[in-house]
């Protein structure tokens, strides 16, 4: 009975539900194991406070793949999605800007800072997005070997130069610039607004421990593009129940193929025989063999947690350790008894139907890096908050909110140990209270509860190791041909019928979905099971 | 007061445009007209309508999908029949027989000329024991008074007297109950209730154009004002929004629903035969009962049926890879316009044209290029794989379009 499995994949994230989703319908017999009582992963509903659905990690969906919704019929099993209306940023003197989707509203509100900045935004919307549709076959498949021989690889990555080869001098130029520059110079670049620049600057260093003046940080600008360009035609939106639900319908597509998922299974190890993967032992002891064994979760949990250094190669093994996770942000979840009430704006309008960000200068958020540089959590933090109860009824009772605040920088190296986020949680916390407040002076009065997630937490409770919220920095050198390790980007590891399908792999982190649908892809080709 | 609003709305109306009676506003225009800050009208039925109340619909869709929505419907045709022979007046008029009808229930029909032509589609709702209620989007009460004399029934055009008012979407049913005395969970899919909404008496239809969670409200015009603030008074916490025919048409596509005018033509507007359609060919066979006394129709539907159909009403998704690739070929990304178009494109197979598709949307829930039209009864197997025109920078293409099932969005809460 338990070894008649074709795959059995460790970690029930989105990307472990999409691979096995994928490998069902294709006839495969999958099993889904997952630590917790709940799937998901970083990408999780939760009611941790009665009455009130909170999105506990991720908490916008941009980048899932509309061929994945179309696939796996995610619309028939409950994944619905709703636009951000606008980006909204409250400063501390009082007054705030709102980018808004309506490109003509959007000038006027930038024009009030700088009429030279308004009159540019549409122009450096239209070079990104062009660069963004550059990129998007790059998200669509496999990573290509530059290494290799196969002339179906050499195609491709002549594609690839084809098409930066066809585009003009400038946006080239431009490609050049992302590539090198930090966020915070390359939109120097464009505007002169310190208000405007800020709020964009911050797409640039979510998720990664570098500063808006670090060089590299302008190519993720970039994946803020990406949504927009592929039959979504929209960038960010909320996931209707909380980026949970995204899980929970991709598992119920899932379901209906076959594939079986157990909650509440954690993995101990994964057996490995000969140099070959043979199934997962898990914690209680049972264990499960399957003919191959794929791995959901990030890669130094899998090699370092699950398999074992002395079932890997020496090389292998050094570029595992050398591959950057070093979280750097937290999140904490409240429960409101009425929508937040900014002193630049407070009516409950239209303003809180989108994402937003106390970013006020990027001075602030400069500084903000030079503390967690040394060990210490911001004292200002950059916030990026939602209330996603403004346009989904569903997560709060009526009449009450939900305020989601995603927090940089929260550094998992803190001073005394990373053990010591456990006596540093609830001052943290506080921070993030008082930095909220400067905008939302009343803030303190309508918590009803209050979720503190430290990236210490992240990692004992979600299995993000060291807090890395990708699973692995989106810096351009662990990219591509080079995520997790060069010669190991498509999902293939050392061990033999050991597989990847997390953020880990290519193309990367963020509810996307690719890694686990490229990943069952590339199984199925080579007729690994 | 609300009665005061509505008759100041037409006064200033009429001074302002004293030689032109068309359109006019309906019964909730003091209230649409103050939310439509986007002045996005168009005419329905004669009747201002709200397109969309922002510069774009996309906000009113997906509180449509994912909260709720008021959306004006008062330009339906509605006559009200009344008599001993009710039932078997519409039973006479109509592809369906009434008469075993529950009091309380709504059914969906249509009705057809002698030639089994279809003239209209629509609702009937039995309101009492011998009191109907027939709803349309052409005006018929002059057709159907030409049949009732054989028959003891009453008729009574009450369209300019009953304001309607469509409230659709997953928090519909939690928005009306926390206004309404009676408890709506026993208001089952197709029913009506008559209750008191806050401080109005108001008949509920368990009923909509939407494929969602939703109901309809009718009510005396002079009312509609009230019933309005009673509504968006209450709506805030259920994520209430007033919703233009823009974002209505994006749903009913995915719900698969077909239009009069657009999916196919009343048989009484068209000028050559060829643009009648009976209920086969548009889809509403399930509608037809043919074995039983005779109805309008009835012997040249019987003939249909002996000689097999000659059209399908299809469902098409149009494949989204094909399409992708012809604007990458132009250099673009892939961009369709958010809202539903209308405007007709040809189907081919085998090398010739098979059939029309009406209407579609790029559907925002599904990520799907959706597609309905008429397709020759041989080429509409569920799965067949046929070809519709695509344009692509003023240039004509040809993509694959798959027939599929309508609805192509059916969420479970819909019925539950
Ligand atoms: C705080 C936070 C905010 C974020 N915000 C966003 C956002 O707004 N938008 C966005 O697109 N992305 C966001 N991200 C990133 C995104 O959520 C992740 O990149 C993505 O969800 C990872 O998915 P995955 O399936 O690759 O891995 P994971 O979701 O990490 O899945 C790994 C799974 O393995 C399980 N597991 C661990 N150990 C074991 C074991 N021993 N046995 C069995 N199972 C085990 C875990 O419980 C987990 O379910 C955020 C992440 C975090 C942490």
């Amino acid at each position: 009975m338990s070894n008649n499995w074709d795959a059995i994949i460790v970690g029930g994230g989105h990307n472990g539900l999409v691979c096995a989703a994928y490998l069902a319908k294709a006839g495969r017999r999958v099993l889904v194991l997952e630590r917790r009582h709940v799937l998901g992963g970083a990408a999780v509903s939760e009611e941790v406070f009665p009455g009130f659905t909170y999105s506990v990690c991720s908490y916008v969906v941009s980048l899932l793949r509309p061929s994945i919704v179309r696939d796996l019929e995610l619309a028939k099993h409950g994944y619905q999605t709703i636009p951000l209306e606008c980006s909204f940023s409250p400063l501390p003197d009082g007054d705030s800007l709102c980018r808004w989707s309506d490109g003509d509203r959007t000038r006027r509100e930038i024009a009030r800072f700088s009429k030279r900045d308004a009159e540019l935004y549409p122009e450096y919307g239209k070079a990104m997005g062009q660069l963004a549709a550059f990129a998007k076959p790059v998200i669509d498949a496999p990573a290509p070997k530059p290494e290799s021989l196969d002339p179906r690889e050499l195609i491709s990555l002549l594609r690839l130069g084809g098409r930066l080869r066809d585009l003009p001098t400038d946006l080239r130029e431009l490609e050049l610039k992302l590539m090198t520059m930090s966020a915070a110079d390359f939109l120097d670049e464009w505007f002169e607004s310190d208000v405007l620049k800020a709020p964009m600057s911050v797409s640039g260093i979510i998720g990664t421990f570098l500063g808006v003046r670090s060089p590299g940080t302008a190519y993720v600008l970039l994946h803020h593009y990406m949504g927009e360009i592929d039959g979504a035609f929209r960038s960010w939106g909320f996931a209707k129940g909380g980026t949970g639900a995204i899980s929970n319908a991709i598992a119920s597509s899932a379901r209906s193929h076959g594939a079986e998922i157990r909650t509440e299974a954690p993995v101990h190890k994964i057996l490995v025989e000969g140099g070959e993967a043979k199934g997962v032992v898990l914690q209680n002891g049972d264990e499960l063999r399957a003919r191959t064994v794929i791995s959901g979760c990030d890669p130094r949990l899998t090699f370092f947690g699950f398999v074992g250094r002395e079932h890997l190669p020496t090389d292998f093994v050094r570029d595992i350790e050398r591959y950057k996770l070093r979280g750097s942000s937290g999140k904490v979840n409240l429960a409101l008894d009425r929508a937040p009430q900014f002193a630049s704006r407070p009516e409950p309008g239209p303003h809180l139907r989108g994402d937003i960000a106390i970013a006020p200068s990027v001075d602030y958020l400069e500084r903000a890096y030079e503390q967690a540089k040394y060990g210490e959590f911001s004292t200002r933090p950059y916030i990026n908050a939602v209330v996603p109860s403004m346009v989904d009824p569903s997560v709060a009772p009526p009449g009450k909110h939900v305020l989601s605040c995603f927090v940089q920088y929260a550094p998992y190296h803190i001073e005394g140990g990373p053990e010591s986020w456990e006596q540093k949680r609830e001052a943290f916390g506080d921070t993030v209270i008082d930095t909220l407040a400067e905008t939302i002076p009343d803030i303190r009065e309508i918590i009803l509860h209050r979720q503190v997630l430290t990236p210490w937490d992240l990692e004992q409770e979600f299995g993000l190791s060291e807090g890395n919220i990708f699973h692995g920095e989106l810096s351009p050198e662990q990219l591509a041909f080079l995520r997790p390790a060069s010669g190991w980007a498509r999902y293939k590891t050392p061990v033999r019928k050991l597989w990847m399908c997390a953020s880990g792999t290519h193309p990367g982190g963020g509810i996307m979905g690719a890694p686990g649908a490229l990943a069952a892809k590339e199984m199925l080709r080579s007729r690994a099971l | 007061m609300a009665a005061g609003t509505l008759a100041e709305t037409w006064a200033r109306g009429a001074r302002l445009l004293p030689f032109r009676a068309m359109p006019i506003p309906t019964p909730f225009h003091p209230r649409t007209s103050e939310a439509c800050s986007s002045l996005f009208w168009k005419e329905w039925a004669g009747y201002h309508a709200v397109r969309s109340y922002d510069t774009c619909h996309e906000r009113e869709y997906y509180a449509l999908r994912h909260a709720a929505v008021a959306i004006d419907v008062s330009p339906l045709f509605k006559v009200d029949v009344r008599g001993p022979q009710a039932a078997d007046f519409l039973s006479f008029v109509t592809v369906r027989s009434l008469r075993k009808l529950g009091l309380g229930r709504v059914t969906y029909l249509c009705w057809c000329d002698d030639d089994g032509k279809v003239l209209d589609d629509g609702t009937v709702m039995r309101l009492g024991e011998q009191h109907y209620r027939i709803t349309s989007a052409d005006p018929g009460y002059f057709w159907l008074a030409r049949h009732a004399r054989r028959f003891d029934v009453e008729l009574e055009d009450v369209s300019g007297q009953i304001a309607s008012l469509a409230v659709q979407g997953p928090t519909s049913r939690d928005l009306l109950q926390s206004v309404c005395a009676d408890d709506l969970s026993e208001l089952g899919f197709f029913r009506s209730m008559q209750t008191r909404l806050g401080n109005l008496e108001c008949l509920i239809t368990r009923t909509g154009y939407t494929g969602d969670l939703g109901f309809e409200l009718w009510l005396p015009a002079t009312s509609a004002v009230e019933l309005w603030d009673t509504l968006f008074r209450a709506g805030g916490p259920f994520g209430l929004l007033p919703a233009g025919l823009d974002a209505l048409d994006v749903s009913r596509v995915e719900a698969g629903f077909i239009l009069l005018g657009i999916d196919y033509m009343s048989a009484r507007r068209c000028l050559a035969e060829h643009q009648k359609s009976t209920p086969t060919d548009i889809g509403l066979e399930r509608c037809v009962q043919l074995e039983r006394e005779p109805f309008l129709g009835q012997a040249a539907l019987l003939a249909e049926r002996e000689r097999g159909p000659a059209w399908n009403m299809a469902g098409l998704v149009i494949d989204w890879e094909q399409l992708e690739t012809l604007f990458e070929a132009e250099g673009l990304p892939p961009s369709l316009p958010t809202a539903a178009w209308r405007g007709g494109l040809p189907v081919y197979a085998d090398g010739r044209q098979v059939g029309r598709a009406t209407s579609g949307v790029f559907s925002p829930t599904l990520k799907q290029n959706l597609a309905i039209g008429q397709i020759e009864a041989a080429y509409g197997q569920l799965g067949r794989v046929l070809e519709i025109e695509a344009t692509v920078e003023h240039k004509r293409h040809r993509v694959a379009a798959t027939v599929t099932n309508r609805p192509f969005y059916d969420p479970p809460h819909k019925r539950s």
